[in-house]
């Protein structure tokens, strides 16, 4: 099974990252209001159910791919091909 | 003769850049710097544990976030636990966060850049086993040297567990509360950001890193001649 793990700035964080890239992106003359920086994780794994990788996924985020305290999480899953 | 000098562990992590330096600061203000490797699943005789700075398993992910798994720390944590002294020192403060031994976490600075420089502290606590030699509301100029020090407070965390602050005008990477250093409520584990290793002899700019570090030292040797 695949999923993909997306990890971001939770609302209020101080994100530096996405207030340069909202910076830049306004000098090239793009209206933007606002942007964030996250991270996109991959993952191949071998799970019985979608229920069973998703409960699998968010213990791997709760322990390591996500802190809590600064970051929020959302996990898709998709059939390997 | 009795022994007087305290046994400082030092985790060397790979990745680890300051381990060195700390263990020679140690030396030089009378422990006995014990360097241990960061795949060790269990502490020597130790009075007292260093984190040192660095970039500890290359910082992926996030600073600290992959260091607080070794095995080491799993022997830190349960030292700590026990009431052991924990020094953490920027990548060391990073990890500390990042196992929850310390409240907090710390991101990128606020400027995007890496910061080197000197900065001016305020010392909050000057009642801690890690500031004893320093007083309440003395200055001390200590150099920082990270990419990620912005210290993000948690809005529950109390006031007596900040021990040590940039002085105003001086924070050097955004963080909340002017916040340099952090120590836990049961007072055993500091972390902070400044180098105080790279400040024990005024002919590297400044001696008043050896304030925190010798205070680590005297903490340590009490331990010692408990265990004695």
């Amino acid at each position: 099974m695949r999923a993909v793990v997306l990890v971001r700035p939770k609302t209020g964080i101080l994100d530096p990252q996405g207030q340069a890239v909202e910076t830049s992106l306004k000098h090239l003359g793009f209206a933007v209001d606002e942007a964030r920086v996250g991270k996109v994780i991959d993952l191949e794994l071998n799970a019985e159910d979608e229920a069973a990788a998703r409960t699998e996924i968010e213990r791997m985020c709760e322990q390591l791919l996500a802190n809590p305290l600064i970051e929020s999480y959302e996990i898709e899953l998709a059939e390997a091909e | 003769m009795r022994e007087t000098q305290p046994r400082i562990g030092v985790i060397v992590f790979p990745g680890s850049q300051d381990d060195r330096d700390a263990a020679w600061a140690l030396g030089a203000l009378g422990a006995e710097p014990v360097m241990v490797w960061h795949a060790e699943e269990e502490l020597p005789m130790l009075d007292a544990v260093v984190l040192p700075g660095g970039f500890s398993y290359g910082d992926y992910l996030r600073c600290g976030a992959i260091a607080r798994f070794s095995p080491a720390m799993r022997a830190v944590t349960e030292f700590a636990e026990a009431g052991g002294l924990v020094l953490g020192i920027c990548n060391g403060f990073q990890i500390l966060c990042e196992a929850g031994l310390l409240p907090g976490v710390l991101r990128p600075n606020r400027s995007l850049q890496f910061v080197c420089r000197d900065v001016a502290l305020v010392v909050e606590r000057a009642d801690t086993p890690f500031t004893a030699r320093c007083g309440a509301g003395q200055e001390l100029l200590i150099p920082v040297k990270h990419g990620e020090g912005c210290y993000h407070l948690p809005p529950e965390l109390p006031e007596e567990q900040i021990a040590l602050r940039y002085a105003p005008g001086d924070n050097p990477n955004g963080s909340e509360g002017d916040v340099a250093g952090v120590v836990n409520s049961a007072g055993n584990v500091f972390g902070l950001m400044p180098h105080p290793e790279h400040a024990v002899d005024p002919l590297l700019g400044s001696g008043d890193g050896a304030l925190i570090l010798a205070s680590l030292v005297d903490s340590a040797r009490e331990r010692l001649y408990a265990r004695a």
